[in-house]
């Protein structure tokens, strides 16, 4: 059999899983009431969905761009630095001037922003002063660990009766996704797409090395650049959603290269976005339905996904 | 001699300034006018001398503890929150609160030191298989396994409803240091005594396993006191104002870069500017929202990671 051919039937069977995962989380103990349980399960999926799709896509570009597959957006601390904005924003409004705008147009202009923190910070972790996989990763997370920090402070700082109003308006969880932001996310997600999807045939090349993609005729720097925004901008959809999930995208990410035996990544990129569907849903699932434990899947995820990362390193699959 | 000096009387006016300093005001001529009703020396006596006591101590002892876990481990980045000792800890109480609420807190302090040990230990051994590749692997590792404990943590939390008392211990606040909440923190100074008087063999310990046989040194005993000391100062500090960030890696780098390693010269300073450092940082967050207070462990948080990352890109870093 073909890598082509295995790598299909894996990702036909992500995606069949998935889709039970899907309809499992739909139909399960509805009780009847489908007028009510259909638009509060289905706006939570839409959610969960996204999420999946920005934090598996913006995981696998990195890994890409970076030539490693150890680093996460997140554990480069990129979420952190999207709270960290969404922080200062306040912060720098006051917060009565910040409840009376509009809450899609504050998302719009923190992406923007984070496009421009983020690719500074890229090219201060990658310009080649910091050197070593093992002080990159350190650096990135302690630079994750100080963004928190800064966000807490500033949070601290501002009135602790106003802070209050705003506190689930701008810390989401999985079980508070921000509904007002569901429509303009989805947007942003497809333009974001058509991003990825012109720049399909450089991925390829760009996991050779910089060398070698610069030698079979990459525009390196601007590939990167125009990667690195795509990424910014998945990744502020996805923490704007559900808040950070520090290890999701290393779980996925690996899970796809392990399970498909190619390279390429019209293979790879399917299958991480599904099995972030299959294992967001229906970790949720069997969270919801079987344990009943509704708020704890961001946390089982940190504790899997951190062994996951501990193995990793230890074993030294990075490279 | 002067510099030791020096230190002593920074730390002196620090802690002055720190009885002075807060919402409701202690001022002089409070304290000393005939016609004072008494209030002022309350305020003093109940709530800042425990709290700058509480400061010292606890700032001292976990720059301490912090010095000797990089001695035994021969790393210059490990500290109690870089190596899952803390979060073990935490866990250690979380459990506490969940089967036993009643014990007492002595008790408590006992059980989070001895999951401090046990933490440590796995974070030991995970490095024993673990080919060492970099000095740094070090704290990543140790940064992750605090990580995976903390979500134990954080899960048990979600689950029993008792997430203010994981935040309790996560981030260290002075603020509700009282005369009868702290004294626990006079067992920290204790432990800082005994490491300076044993800090030779620290030292000795941290030249390798050979070496410390070859003198005469039990290495094993001398690893497991070290480790002791360790586990019971992280235990006391979280259990009564919670956890220290970063103060641990710091303070023994700052003074190593000024004074080398001879660990019994450094471990005076290495008290001193830890009881110093948290003290102008609780200052800092005394004074900078006022009336409200920002918990010391934010403060530390903001200025230990730039302080850390500072260390990490220094130009030539030697680390090891």
């Amino acid at each position: 059999m073909s890598a082509r051919t295995r790598s299909l039937r894996v990702i036909g069977a992500t995606g069949v899983l998935a889709v039970c995962a899907m309809l499992a989380f739909m139909t399960l103990d509805a009780g009847g009431r489908w007028d009510f349980v259909l638009p509060f399960r289905g706006t939570k999926l839409a959610a969960m969905l996204l999420v999946g799709y920005a934090i598996a896509v913006s995981t696998v570009l990195f890994q890409t761009i970076t030539n490693n597959r150890i680093l996460t957006p997140s554990t480069m601390g990129f979420d952190a630095l999207y709270v960290l904005i969404q922080t200062t924003f306040v912060f720098a409004l006051g917060s009565e001037a910040f409840s009376s705008l509009d809450r899609r147009i504050v998302f719009l202009i923190e992406a923007g922003a984070m496009i421009i923190f983020a690719n500074l910070l890229y090219r201060m972790l990658f310009s080649g002063a910091v050197r070593g996989l093992h002080l990159i990763l350190l650096v990135g997370i302690v630079f994750g660990i100080l963004f928190r920090s800064l966000s807490n402070l500033m949070q601290r700082m501002i009135d602790p009766t106003a802070f209050v109003a705003l506190q689930d308006r701008f810390f989401a969880s999985f079980n508070a996704v921000d509904q007002q932001l569901l429509g303009v996310s989805a947007l942003v997600v497809l333009a974001a797409s058509v991003a990825v999807w012109r720049l399909r045939h450089v991925y390829d090349v760009l996991a050779l090395g910089r060398d070698a993609a610069i030698g079979l005729g990459v525009e390196h720097r601007r590939a990167v650049f125009a990667i690195l925004s795509i990424v910014a901008v998945l990744v502020s959809i996805s923490t704007a959603l559900v808040g950070p999930v520090t290890f999701f995208g290393l779980l996925v990410a690996n899970f796809a290269y392990q399970m498909i035996p190619s390279h390429r990544h019209v293979f790879v990129i399917p299958a991480a976005v599904l099995i972030a569907f299959l294992v967001l849903v229906g970790g949720q699932v069997i969270l919801e339905r079987i344990f009943a434990f509704d708020t704890a899947l961001s946390i089982v995820i940190e504790f899997i996904g951190g062994i996951v990362f501990i193995v990793l390193v230890v074993r030294g699959t990075a490279r | 001699m002067i510099r030791l000096a020096a230190a002593v009387f920074g730390l002196v006016a620090l802690a002055v300034l720190s009885l002075f300093v807060g919402v409701g005001s202690v001022t002089l001529s409070g304290l000393l006018s005939p016609a004072a009703n008494g209030n002022d020396w309350e305020l003093l006596l109940i709530s800042r001398v425990p709290r700058t006591l509480a400061i010292v101590f606890a700032g001292a002892s976990m720059a301490v503890a912090g010095m000797i876990m990089q001695m035994l481990a021969r790393n210059r980045f490990v500290e109690p929150s870089t190596a899952g000792t803390a979060d073990a800890a935490g866990l250690g109480i979380m459990l506490v609160m969940l089967l036993a609420p009643d014990l007492p807190v002595f008790a408590r302090m006992l059980i989070a030191a001895a999951f401090a040990i046990l933490g440590t230990a796995l974070f030991l051994a995970i490095l024993r298989r673990a080919p060492l590749r970099s000095p740094l692997f070090v704290p990543l590792i140790g940064l992750m396994l605090g990580g995976v404990i903390g979500a134990l943590s954080s899960f048990l939390a979600y689950r029993y409803d008792l997430l203010q008392s994981l935040a309790a211990w996560t981030t260290g606040d002075f603020s509700m240091v009282l005369l009868g909440r702290y004294e626990l923190l006079w067992i920290c100074f204790g432990l800082t005594l005994i490491a300076y008087v044993t800090a030779d063999r620290f030292t000795v310990a941290g030249l390798g396993r050979d070496f410390t046989t070859n003198l005469g040194l039990n290495h094993r005993r001398i690893m497991a006191a070290g480790l002791t000391i360790v586990a019971l100062v992280t235990a006391l500090v979280i259990t009564t104002v919670g956890m220290i960030p970063f103060i641990g890696i710091i303070v023994p780098n700052a003074v190593s870069l000024a004074m080398g390693d001879n660990m019994r010269r450094s471990v005076p300073y290495v008290a001193l500017l830890g009881a110093g450092l948290v003290l102008a940082c609780d200052l800092l967050g005394r004074v900078v929202n006022h009336p409200f207070e920002i918990p010391i462990g934010t403060v530390l948080g903001v200025v230990g990671s730039g302080c850390f990352l500072y260390l990490l890109l220094r130009k030539r870093a030697h680390v090891g």
